[in-house]
Order: C-alpha cells, then sequence, then structure tokens
C-alpha cells in the first residue's frame, strides 16, 4: 500500500470523469443487498462485527461530563453480564467532552473522536473551523468528524470544500479524519458521489454520511453510493479509505445489511473498525439483543440492556 | 385515320420501369378472350430486385415523419385524379361497364385520401403507456415491420391493389407487390401514377405475373417481413404459410370485399407493425421511494 | 496503478455467509402426479408416467403422467364442450372472477409455489420467491379485470373468443409462463389445453390443484404433461383455433408450418440473442448491475437475456474489470440456499449444450473468464462465464446459448453498434445505457427488437407487452397488445 499522499501532492479530483448514477438501479442493487439471509455462524460473527464498529455517539446540546461519562462506561463494558463481547470502536463526542471522554476511556483501545468544523452546519470561517479542530486534538482527540461546507458545495464552490477539508487534514496529522458529507442536504446521489471524490482527494480518511441531525441520514443507497467511491480511489491510487455510516441505524438487521453491503462492493478487508464505523447512539442495544437471542434462541426485552 | 399508339406494361421496381430480366410475356385477355396487352411475366430475379429496392428504401420511409407520409399519399391521390380516364378506359378494356369503372376510380381516390389521413392517427389508437408495478416509464409504440410482400386481389384491378398497398406503406413499411394476373393492367398505370407524386423509389414495387410460380420466391424469401395475401386461393395461401417459416414472416390474409366502402380499415395498418415496447427508470416513483 | 492485492488491515477475518435453506417441510410433494382433464385428475391413456428430478441434486421428486395424442385429444373434447356448454355463453364479469379467485388461492399458497418452482426448475429461491411467482400472480390478476372491459381495446369492433386455445410452455419460467398463457386466453373467453415442459411439470400440476380448489367450471383449463409427441398432437389436433407458443425457434418455424393452411391463429415467443449496449457516458456501476442481471438471471434461461454485450472502447476495461469483481460475488449453488445467486442449470442437456458453446468459443479463439467458485459436487452448474475476444462471426456471438454465458464486444461510433446489434436472426430485446436522453431514443427506435430495457434491464409487469421481431417469434404477450391474440374482431 501506497503511502498517504502529502498535502503538496493533493490533487483536486477530476469531477467530469467520475460515473453518474441512476438512482433506481442503486435502489434495485441496495434491494439485492437486503435479499441476503444472514444467520448461524455467519450472524454472530456479524453482530460482534458490528458492535466492534460503533461509534458510540452523543452530540447534544444537553450532554452533560455525566453523561458522556456513561457512555464511556458502556462503551467498555457492552453487557457484562454477558462476558466476551468486544468493546466498541470509538466515542463521539463534541470538543468539549473531548477531555472527560478521553479521561475515562484511557488506553482501553476506544478512541475518542471528536466532532468539529462547527458541528453541524459548519456554518463558520475557516479559522474558527482551524481552532475548533485543534482544540479538540489539543483535548486529545484520537480522531476528527468534520463537516464539510454544504452550502459552498451546492453553490458548485467545489475547490473551496476541498481546499476547507485539505486545510483541517493539515491541522489533523496523524489524527485520523472523517469527513462528513451530510447526504441529506446534498439532494442527489450525483452530489453524494462528487462530495465523496473532493473529500477523499483532499486526504479524508474516512468519509462519513451524516450528522445524524439532518434526515435522511445514512440510506442504503447513499453508503452503497459512497462504497462505489471508495472502491473507484483505491482501485487508482491503492489507498483504502474508510466509511462511515451515520444516523439511522439503529437495529441489528439493517447493520448486517450494511456489512454485507461493504463485503461485496468493497471486500472483506474492509470489514474491520479501522476501515468501516457505525455512528449510531441506540444501535449497540439491538445488536446486543440478537447476539443473546442468537445465542439462547430467546427473544430479549430491552428492559434488561442499560441506557447510558 | 390515327394509328393507336399502344402502351408497353412494364414492372415498377425502386423507381424504375424496367421489363422483367427474364424476357418472358404473358398476354392480359379482356373477358372475351382477346389480348388486351403483353404483360411482364415476371421471375423470381425479379422478386429479389424488387426487395433489394424495398429494403433499401424502407429505413429512410419509415423514418419520415407520419406528417410527410400523409403528405406524400395525399399526393397520390391527386395524381390518380388527374389521371382517371386513362383507369377508367383500362378498366373498361378489362370488361366492367364504364359506370362501375368511374365508381372504382372514385373509390380508389377516396380510399387514398382515406389513409393519407391515418398516417399521424393510428399510431396513438394503437399504442400504450403501461402503468408498470415498479418505478419505470414504459411504453409500447408501433413500428413498421419492414418489407411486405403483397399478392394482390384477383377480383378487382385498381380497388384491389390500393387497398392492399395503402395500409402497409402508411405504416412505414415497404412493399413488392404482385398484381392480379388476370386484370394486370391498372397495375403497371399505378405505378407510373406513384412515381410522380413524391413516393421515394422502391417505396412500392410492381410486378406482373403468376402468383402460383412466384409465392415460393416471396414465401420463403429471407428479406421480406411480412405477406399479404388477398386472394381466395386456399393451396396458394397454404403454400405461402408453410413456406413463411423460412424467417418467420407473419403472414395475413384478408377476405373484405375490397371494391365496397368496408374495404379499408386501419386494423389492417396496424396488423402490419410490430409493437416496440421500452422500458427506462424514473426517480421517485413507485418503488425508489427513499430520498436523500 | 494501485497494487491489486488488499493490505491485511487490522482485525479483518473472511466473513461468509452461513447456509440459509428455504425450509421444504411446508411442501408435500405427491409420489404421482396425473394428467388434469375436465376438472378431474385422470390417469394418462397409456399408464405410462416418468420422472421429473431436480437438477440441483439429480434426484426424482415425483411420477408425472406421460400424455399423448389420445390424452391430447381428450383434453381438447373436454375444453371443447366446456367452451360450448359454459365459458363461452358466461357473463364477463363472471369469467373475471373466476380468474381473480384463482390468483388469489395462488398468492396463498405463494411460497409453496416457489419451493417447487426451485425444486422442478433448478431457479435460486430468491428469484422464485421474489419474481416467477408473485408475477404470475399479478399476470392473472391484471388479466381477470380485463375480461368484462374487452371493448375498450379494440375501437370500433366487437370482440368474440377464439374457441379452444393450445398453449405450449417452456422450462425456464414454468409458472409464470402458464400464468401469460392462461391469463389473457380466460379473460377473453376461451378454454384451454395447456402443455408444460417434460422438464418442469410440477407447478403448472400445483396450479391444476388451485384451479380445481377454485371451482372454476371442468374442462375450462386442460393440463396434459407429457414431451413434444404430446405438443404436436395439440398442434395438429383439428378442433383447437389457436396455439400459443413460447419455446426454441426451431419448434416455432415447425408449428407456424404445422399449422399452414389451417384457420388457426398462432402465437410464437421465442429465443433471442439479445445485444446490451454500454455507452462511455453510461451510469457505470449501474450498467454493470444491469449486465449482470442481464444474463445471469435465472442462470441465462432467459430468452430475453442480454447475451451479447457491446461496450464502447473508452469505457471496455473499466466496465470488464467490474463487471469481473461483481460475478465474483455471485453465488453459485444450492437453489434453496436464500443467499445462492446463480442457481442450477435446467437439465443435464441443457448443460450439455452450455459446455458445447464453451467449447465452441474457446476454439474459435475467444478468451473465457470465469470467478473462482466452488460448484456442488452433484447436480447440473455452471459458473457464470464471460467471453472476451469475441468476433461478430463468431459462433457463441450468433447462437443463443441458453445459459450464463456472455459474450463481450467493444464499438466505437451509434452507427456500428446499431448495425451489430440489429445484425441477428432474432429481435426479442435490448438494453442501451447512456444518460443521454435523445442519445436512447436515437439508438432504441433504430434496434430491431420488441423490447428495449434502457438504463434497465430483464424487467417484466403485467401491464407490459413482451415480444419479438424477426425470428423472436410474433405476437404479443402481456399489456392491452397481449389480448389481441385471443380474440377475434367483427365490425361493428
Amino acid at each position: 500500500m501506497k503511502l498517504k499522499k502529502e498535502k503538496s501532492k493533493l490533487v483536486f479530483p477530476d469531477l467530469s470523469s467520475i460515473p453518474c448514477i441512476d438512482k433506481v438501479g442503486v435502489e434495485e442493487r441496495v434491494a439485492r443487498f437486503q435479499t441476503r439471509s444472514i444467520k448461524d455462524a455467519s450472524k454472530e460473527q456479524a453482530l460482534r462485527m458490528v458492535l466492534n464498529m460503533i461509534d458510540l455517539t452523543t452530540l447534544e446540546g444537553k450532554d452533560t461530563p455525566q453523561k458522556v461519562k456513561q457512555m464511556c462506561y458502556k462503551a467498555m463494558h457492552l453487557h457484562d453480564a454477558h462476558p466476551g463481547l468486544p468493546s466498541v470502536a470509538a466515542v463521539c463526542v463534541y470538543p468539549s467532552m473531548v477531555a472527560v471522554a478521553k479521561k475515562e476511556v484511557q488506553d482501553s483501545g476506544v478512541k475518542v473522536a471528536s466532532v468539529s468544523t462547527a458541528f453541524p452546519s459548519g456554518q463558520a470561517p475557516l479559522s474558527i473551523k482551524l481552532e475548533d479542530t485543534k482544540f479538540a486534538i489539543d483535548e486529545g482527540a484520537d480522531e476528527i468528524d468534520m463537516v464539510i461546507s454544504r452550502g459552498k458545495f451546492l453553490s458548485g464552490e467545489y475547490q473551496y470544500v476541498f481546499d476547507e477539508i485539505a486545510a483541517i487534514k493539515e491541522v489533523c496529522g496523524k489524527v485520523r479524519l472523517k469527513v462528513i458529507l451530510e447526504t441529506g442536504e446534498l439532494i442527489t446521489l450525483d452530489n453524494v458521489r462528487k462530495a465523496s471524490e473532493i473529500a477523499m482527494y483532499a486526504g479524508a480518511d474516512f468519509i462519513k454520511t451524516s450528522t445524524g441531525k439532518i434526515q435522511p441520514a445514512a440510506t442504503m443507497q447513499v453508503t452503497y453510493t459512497m462504497l462505489c467511491a471508495i472502491k473507484d480511489y483505491y482501485h487508482k491510487t491503492g489507498i483504502m479509505i474508510g466509511m462511515k455510516p451515520a444516523g439511522g441505524i439503529s437495529t441489528a438487521k439493517l447493520s448486517i445489511h450494511n456489512l454485507v453491503m461493504v463485503k461485496e462492493v468493497l471486500g472483506s478487508a474492509w470489514l474491520t473498525n479501522e476501515y468501516f464505523r457505525f455512528g449510531a447512539s441506540s444501535l449497540a442495544n439491538d445488536v446486543l439483543m440478537q447476539v443473546l437471542k442468537t445465542e439462547t434462541g430467546i427473544y430479549q426485552s430491552a428492559d434488561y440492556f442499560s441506557i447510558d | 385515320m390515327r394509328l393507336e399508339i399502344l402502351k408497353t406494361y412494364k414492372l415498377f421496381i425502386g423507381g424504375q420501369f424496367p421489363r422483367t430480366e427474364s424476357g418472358r410475356y404473358y398476354p392480359a385477355l379482356n373477358k372475351k378472350g382477346e389480348v388486351i396487352a403483353n404483360m411482364c411475366l415476371s421471375s423470381r430475379k425479379d422478386v429479389k430486385n424488387a426487395v433489394v429496392s424495398a429494403r433499401k428504401v424502407q429505413l429512410a420511409w419509415g423514418e419520415k415523419t407520419a406528417f410527410n407520409r400523409s403528405q406524400i399519399i395525399y399526393r397520390i391521390a391527386e395524381m390518380l385524379e388527374g389521371r382517371r380516364d386513362q383507369f377508367i378506359s383500362e378498366l373498361v378494356k378489362q370488361g366492367i361497364s364504364k359506370n362501375k369503372a368511374e365508381e372504382e376510380v372514385n373509390l380508389a381516390v377516396d380510399r387514398i385520401v382515406y389513409y393519407a389521413g391515418w398516417c399521424d392517427k393510428f399510431a396513438p389508437i394503437f399504442s400504450s403507456v403501461n402503468p408498470v408495478a415498479s418505478s419505470h416509464f414504459n411504453f409500447s409504440a408501433l413500428e413498421p415491420m419492414g418489407v411486405v410482400g403483397i399478392f394482390a386481389s384477383e377480383t378487382s384491378s385498381l380497388i384491389g391493389l390500393i387497398s392492399l398497398i395503402l395500409p402497409v406503406i402508411v405504416g412505414g413499411n415497404t412493399c413488392v407487390v404482385l398484381a392480379s394476373e388476370s386484370l394486370p393492367l391498372c397495375a403497371v398505370t399505378l405505378a407510373e401514377v406513384i412515381n410522380t407524386s413524391d413516393v421515394p423509389g422502391g417505396v412500392v414495387n410492381i410486378l406482373t405475373g403468376k402468383a402460383g410460380e412466384l409465392a415460393s420466391t416471396f414465401a420463403s424469401h429471407m428479406d421480406i417481413n411480412a405477406l399479404f395475401y388477398a386472394g381466395s386461393d386456399e393451396a396458394l395461401l397454404s403454400e405461402l404459410q408453410q413456406k413463411a417459416n423460412s424467417n418467420l414472416k407473419r403472414v395475413y390474409s384478408y377476405t373484405y370485399d375490397w371494391g365496397s366502402e368496408k374495404g379499408q380499415d386501419v386494423y389492417i395498418i396496424n396488423d402490419f407493425q410490430e409493437v416496440k415496447t421500452t422500458w427506462h427508470p424514473i426517480e421517485n416513483v413507485g418503488g425508489a421511494s427513499s430520498n436523500y | 496503478m494501485a497494487e491489486k492485492k488488499h493490505k491485511t488491515a487490522k482485525g479483518a477475518i473472511e466473513w461468509d455467509y452461513s447456509p440459509a435453506l428455504e425450509s421444504t417441510s411446508h411442501v408435500q410433494l405427491k409420489d404421482r402426479y396425473d394428467l388434469f382433464i375436465g376438472g378431474k385428475f385422470v390417469k394418462p391413456s397409456s399408464g405410462l408416467y416418468f420422472d421429473t428430478i431436480n437438477p440441483a441434486n439429480e434426484e426424482k421428486l415425483a411420477e408425472v403422467g406421460h400424455g399423448n395424442a389420445a390424452d391430447i385429444d381428450k383434453a381438447v373434447k373436454a375444453a371443447r364442450k366446456a367452451y360450448n356448454e359454459v365459458w363461452s355463453i358466461m357473463p364477463a364479469k363472471e369469467r373475471a372472477k373466476y380468474i381473480f379467485r384463482i390468483a388469489r388461492i395462488m398468492q396463498e399458497r405463494a411460497r409453496e409455489f416457489a419451493v417447487v418452482e426451485t425444486l422442478d426448475a433448478g431457479k435460486t429461491i430468491r428469484e422464485a420467491r421474489d419474481i416467477d411467482i408473485p408475477l404470475a400472480c399479478n399476470h392473472l390478476f391484471y388479466y381477470a379485470g380485463w375480461a368484462d372491459k374487452l371493448e375498450y381495446a379494440f375501437p370500433n369492433r366487437s370482440v368474440r373468443s377464439l374457441g379452444v386455445v393450445g398453449q405450449i410452455i417452456p422450462w425456464n419460467f414454468p409458472l409464470l409462463m402458464a400464468a401469460w398463457k392462461i391469463g389473457p386466453a380466460l379473460a377473453t373467453g376461451n378454454t384451454i389445453v395447456l402443455k408444460p415442459a417434460e422438464s418442469t411439470p410440477l407447478t403448472a400440476l400445483l396450479l391444476a390443484e388451485v384451479i380445481k380448489e377454485s371451482g372454476l367450471p371442468e374442462g375450462v383449463v386442460n393440463i396434459v404433461t407429457g414431451f413434444g409427441d404430446a405438443g404436436a398432437a395439440l398442434v395438429n389436433h383439428p378442433d383447437v383455433n389457436k396455439i400459443a407458443f413460447t419455446g426454441s425457434t426451431n419448434v416455432g418455424k415447425l408449428i407456424q408450418q404445422a399449422v399452414a393452411g389451417t384457420k388457426k391463429k398462432v402465437t410464437l415467443e421465442l429465443g433471442g440473442k439479445s445485444a446490451n449496449i454500454i455507452f462511455q457516458d453510461a451510469a457505470i456501476d449501474q450498467a454493470v448491475e444491469g449486465i449482470v442481471n442481464g444474463i445471469f438471471f435465472n442462470q441465462g434461461h432467459v430468452c430475453c437475456a442480454g447475451s451479447r454485450l457491446f461496450l464502447q472502447e473508452p469505457v471496455y476495461e473499466e466496465v470488464l474489470r467490474k463487471l469481473k469483481d461483481r460475478i465474483q460475488t455471485l453465488i453459485v449453488g444450492n437453489p434453496l440456499d436464500k443467499n445462492t445467486d446463480v442457481g442450477a442449470i435446467n437439465s443435464k442437456e441443457q448443460l450439455d449444450t452450455i459446455h458445447k458453446y464453451l467449447k465452441i468459443g474457446k476454439k474459435e479463439g475467444a478468451e473465457m473468464y470465469q470467478p473462482e467458485c466452488p460448484l456442488p459436487a452433484k447436480g447440473y452448474y455452471c459458473p457464470p462465464t464471460l467471453f472476451t475476444n469475441v468476433a461478430q462471426s463468431s459462433i457463441i456471438a450468433q447462437e443463443e446459448i441458453f445459459g450464463p454465458v456472455l459474450t463481450i464486444q467493444t464499438f466505437r461510433t451509434v452507427d456500428e453498434v446499431i448495425q451489430k446489434a440489429n445484425n441477428s436472426p432474432y429481435g426479442l430485446a435490448a438494453g442501451i445505457w447512456t444518460e443521454k436522453g435523445s442519445q436512447i431514443f436515437n439508438v432504441s427506435s433504430r434496434l430491431r427488437a420488441g423490447v428495449i430495457w434502457a438504463n434497465t434491464y430483464n424487467k417484466f409487469d403485467p401491464t407490459s407487452p413482451f415480444g419479438g421481431y424477426k425470428e423472436s417469434g410474433f405476437g404479443r404477450e402481456g399489456g392491452i397488445h397481449g389480448l389481441a391474440p385471443y380474440v377475434k374482431l367483427e365490425a361493428l
């Protein structure tokens, strides 16, 4: 694998050469993933993978240190009544909560991801976005989830969007950068594809669907479109970009359909939290209930799984 | 006393008037059994040449706008009207009364006008937009079959011919016509009318000769798409149907009374059309319901 | 160009799908099935039965009555009697209600139909469950509604039924083809003798049970299982008014010849070698799906399969790469597994035919590509197969293979590809992939084919007429146009 390109070598993508997208065809393809029947051993394996790919998230104005602490505990101890479960991949919080979260997870292996760049709207000057990012990193963030400037994108200022991502990536250095396209505001799959290209060429380590604040969020159609972009980028550059659908994935079933999609579009190499994440707040418990159901054959109740 | 100039009756192929390449002829007789003209006795090779001409121009004829075809076909009526006396005299020569002959020519002109009007109207009657249960726009439209072989009615010379050729060419097909063996005169004169009325050469090709001799050639020819039989010879029809399987020709036979007002029908136009159904996705209809 | 092998990421492990077999516990196949004549299940006059086997494992499923000319005659007589005494004089709206009722019962038994179709035909349970069976039910629903509205389909005409119709159907979509045939024939007031294909008779016989259950008057639909001789007897029977046949072009030609000189109406839905054309401006990833769906749907046992792929040269490499990647993810194997994408080849005979063409292709110098995929030890299977370096004149690009075999050619200009696409005795279907609307209409109007799929492929719907140009047959099935083959029209 080649090393990631240096900033000075970042090249704006040739947007005229990217494939256009037929939405109905995408719908049909997605429907096929959903007909995959995942059972028995493959289901058990999938459920554990899903747990291990979750970015457990709280992104609310009313977040408090206490709330974040509780979530961090949950991240490391998903369901202690059932030993042997993996932890989630990361917790995802606002910059102001990074220090709190970092202190909780320490070296458990659970990473701390921080949203930044005036999340969720991104409506702030670049200088403030850079400052926002720097602050999160200084507080100990392992990963940065930035938002693109959708307004600029929709008005066709693609170079601006590109430069902004590149600037944030420069601040990030080795901290992994996830670029949120907020696909619910991009309207068309063609735009989703275009924004994916811009983000990847500008230095994103991950591309991510949504902030979770806008509906629709991580539809399979959108995720599929982004996976196709990642595949083409890998073919051209040899660089593996990660994918993070976020928002709206709250059931084990839907998360497994997403894994099916990753496997069949990108291959098994992407089936690790290094390259695939779920941004979710309530997915973990549904997966946990399915884990127990699969092992015991007994349908579970939410009352027996902690809500943090 | 002035010696009348007799007309030489030739074939009509690709907008030209050649003699049969075989050099053969047969006498056309009137009701008393007297020879009224020497007709070309077409050969297999004449059929072949006519099909080549018909094929060559078919795409261009089919792709003309319906309005344009309509104008051209209306022009046939104008030309025929202008030469009505010649047709009447030929019909009379072949043995019907002057009154009947006049009626037949009138009907022929009116029939051409009738079909000219159909050019840009039959399509919506037999086409459809199909409400499929998925996110697709789906419609079925008509297209010409291609080259049609026509065996003219033995019972009427002019109206029988007009009634067969018109519904075929209105729909964008080209044709190779074998005229009535016993009543061939008007066929060649009609060819002259067609040739002077902006119909591209090759759209209508007219041969004279014996159906029994050429049926097999028509039916087995691999570049004829359909056959139109208007005779009453069941054995001949059966032969056409059997040999049509060489390339799965569509074979239609009709028992209309061509000489009456009822001898015209938009359903004949439709019979010589293929139905083409086209699908294309539509965003946000039916199955494609998610939005971004 | 990047190194093709993925680096092994930390924690990435292979994840495969466990078997997910559709349960067969709700299906009780009988040991032996009789013919369905005059509303009753009757033994074949010969007393003989033949085995129908599961092509996925070569095991016998059941014995089926070996109908012959005598049985066909009995069935035609029953159909004539039902026509004269009941069906032709029944009010149209009552006729409609019977067809609706049959469709409803089929829906209720849909899962059983799907499993039996998969067992008997080798098609994947996913397709049987999601495509064949629902479409078959929908087709009957659609035509049921036409029964009392026929005057609206034929302006300025009065509409009459034909009488007894003989229907001969193929093995690739056994129940769906039965529904395609039965729906319009019943709605227009005809009675039926249906002969299913010898390798796939079971769902037609289940349908016979449904018909019985529906209370449809005896003899309105008769189903005689058997071989080609029974089919020929049906075609040649003097008291049959119409033949509707779906199958090979060769047999279609024999039928056209056989009915010459009779007053029988004929519709033929025959073979194809349809072109699927990808222009450089196409939505490439969806086009790749369309290619896959075009040729590997139902193991390529599809008369309208997009078996000739034409790629515009600038995207040749890209599409080929993506196509190869994509077919690597296709799961070939047990059709009853809900995850199987490509099931079993319908019969040993058909598998031999496909293998013959693979040999020919290699001999002709074409380059063959098949993904690595393990095939079950028993049963008839063929992996998805691509041939590149194919000449227009090669046999594999001209003859219908009727299997999961795709020939790939390139083109540069629109005129060139239209010429190549039309350069075939067939004219059933075609696919066009481009984002340019005017190009779609230009190409679609110049392709000599009865069904054009633009930016999609292999879509079917009861409302949509289906049928071919040239040697792909004549007549249309489906939609308003599907009524015409079953009626005679009289001037008002």
